[in-house]
């Protein structure tokens, strides 16, 4: 694998090599699930949701029907919100459709812990009793601190703990390349393209204590 | 302390009021839910110290505090209009005792919400000290603004009325310089403050030149009973000259719009049917004001400091 010029980060998976792992998964999706037209993908953003609209666009290419997707925000439903000095920022939360009586596939970037994915079944069912819900993981980095398993792996991914896994394009339109890298330990996205410079100065509401 | 209580937006740095208004974004959504239920706060006690009566803005951080899950509380100590500074604090430290996680204060004495922070270990969130802020009623009036204009950076503001005595609107005019709008106020002149012009506002008694041209028209309510005769010659005279109907809107921009902190002395500050209908966006501001509350009680209640954070580093966890 080409290592990534900025600090440090490397890649570990291409956008060709995600875009077929995703072909690979919406296929055993269908394997799994006989009626395409009770899927409904919820994406964890921001990760997942460029990954779910492939998914939606290989899953109607084969099967032409073309699930809805959603978008679930997990923040609210954090277990560490409690211990954290900080708060998170929340991110969009869109649900175009009921979740009752579908299969609801949760579609996310990194599985580590399992915790996130914990939160996302929370929120799920409080949006609604779906007759089941699956995973989607692309990237599965062991470590889980939960009972949680992944229906669909894009890549089994032996990490540190202390590493950053990320897909990158996800933040930017819905058709740019995406990519997965590893980012050493003690190192953020952020630093590793801005060569080290540590966001500005904390502001009120955002840095306490 | 700073950082952890929300006094006044004149404490704020704009970027302390785009983080809270980004926020209450994802907050709305969560009230056109369903179930209109997080469990954010689950196990947290918020109280509402309410010294002066007030039954919309409790109500709006009671129903903020339950959607994230706290356990709400109102307490709301015999008002006698003027209690001593000791009997205040006394019934803060009392509150403290029973550990809240969050002290919402309202008091009709400017500046008691900041002694009470001093004394307690919690949060505290000012929800109006006398004629000095209101800051959450100003960011509720930011998000609708944002809401309705898509942004508040070169926008024009009027604000109407009783700016002498109005929290509301000191905060609002922090607020909205903060965030690059222009704001002008329109009273009659006892009832304009003589420094206001210092705060980065036009000041003006002609109710048409600081509505000319505006993209929002904030009308304040104007306590009658205490101010006719004094601070203006009668209520109708106030509501001929600085009342607003559609003849006078016309003033502003054409797609101008129209709030009001509530409760609307009807065909006072506003025309029966500017208090109905649109151009006037009252009830969307009452909406907002839940969403922005649930942003400010996210963003402030049951952040632990980092010591207790890492029990593995001390002994401090009991």
């Amino acid at each position: 694998m080409p290592e990534n010029d900025a600090g440090g980060a490397r890649t570990i998976f291409t956008d060709t090599g995600i875009r077929r792992a995703l072909m690979r998964i919406a296929h055993e999706i269908l394997e799994r699930n006989e009626d395409p037209t009770n899927l409904y993908l919820v994406a964890i953003p921001n990760g997942g949701v460029p990954l779910a609209r492939q998914l939606a666009a290989n899953l109607r290419e084969i099967a032409s029907s073309e699930p809805e997707v959603g978008v679930l925000d997990t923040t609210l439903y954090r277990d560490d919100l409690a211990t954290r000095s900080e708060r998170p920022a929340l991110r969009e939360t869109v649900m175009p459709a009921e979740v009752d009586d579908r299969i609801v596939v949760l579609v996310d970037d990194v599985v580590k812990t399992g915790r996130t994915i914990r939160a996302a079944m929370d929120a799920l069912m409080d949006f609604g009793r779906p007759r089941a819900v699956q995973l989607v993981g692309l990237v599965d980095r062991g470590h889980r601190e939960l009972p949680i398993k992944i229906d669909f792996v894009g890549k089994n991914l032996p990490t540190s703990p202390g590493e950053h896994v990320r897909l990158l394009g996800a933040t930017g339109g819905a058709d740019g390349p995406l990519e997965i890298v590893v980012l050493p330990e003690g190192q953020s996205l952020e630093s590793a393209r801005q060569g080290g410079s540590e966001a500005k100065a904390r502001t009120m509401l955002g840095g306490a204590a | 302390m700073i950082g952890n209580d929300l006094l006044g937006i004149e404490d704020l740095e704009r970027e302390d009021i785009q983080r809270i208004l980004d926020t209450a974004v994802h907050m709305a959504e969560v009230s056109e839910r369903e179930v209109k239920k997080v469990p954010t706060l689950r196990g947290r006690t918020i109280v509402n110290l309410f010294f002066e009566s007030s039954t919309r803005t409790r109500a709006s951080f009671e129903i903020a505090g339950k959607r994230l899950s706290a356990d709400v509380v109102n307490f709301s100590p015999a008002t006698s209009s003027l209690k001593k500074a000791e009997s205040i604090l006394d019934t803060a430290r009392t509150l403290d005792a029973m550990d809240p996680d969050c002290v919402v204060v309202r008091h009709a004495v400017a500046g008691v919400p900041k002694r009470i922070a001093e004394v307690l270990d919690a949060p505290v969130v000012n929800a109006g000290d006398g004629a000095h802020e209101h800051p959450t009623q100003a960011l509720l009036d930011l998000f609708t603004v944002q809401q309705e204009k898509g942004r508040l950076d070169g926008l024009s503001i009027a604000i109407v009325g009783d700016i002498l005595h109005s929290r509301v609107a000191r905060s609002n005019i922090y607020g909205f310089t903060k965030m690059g709008a222009e704001v002008r106020v329109a009273a009659p002149p006892p009832m304009i403050p003589p420094s206001i012009e210092s705060l980065g506002v036009k000041a003006s008694s002609s109710l048409r030149e600081a509505l000319d041209g505006a993209d929002v028209v904030m009308a304040l309510r104007i306590q009658s009973e205490r101010l006719a005769g004094s601070y203006i010659p009668s209520i109708r005279e106030y509501a001929n000259t600085f009342g607003i109907d559609r003849a006078k809107l016309a003033y502003a921009k054409d797609d101008a719009i129209v709030m009001h902190p509530g409760p609307v002395n009807r065909g006072v500050e506003l025309s029966h049917d500017l208090t109905d209908d649109r151009p006037s966006v009252i009830l969307d501001q009452v909406r907002n004001g839940v969403a922005v509350r649930m942003a400010v009680l996210y963003l402030l209640t049951g952040r632990r400091p980092r010591a207790v954070a890492a029990p593995d580093e001390g002994g401090l966890v009991t």
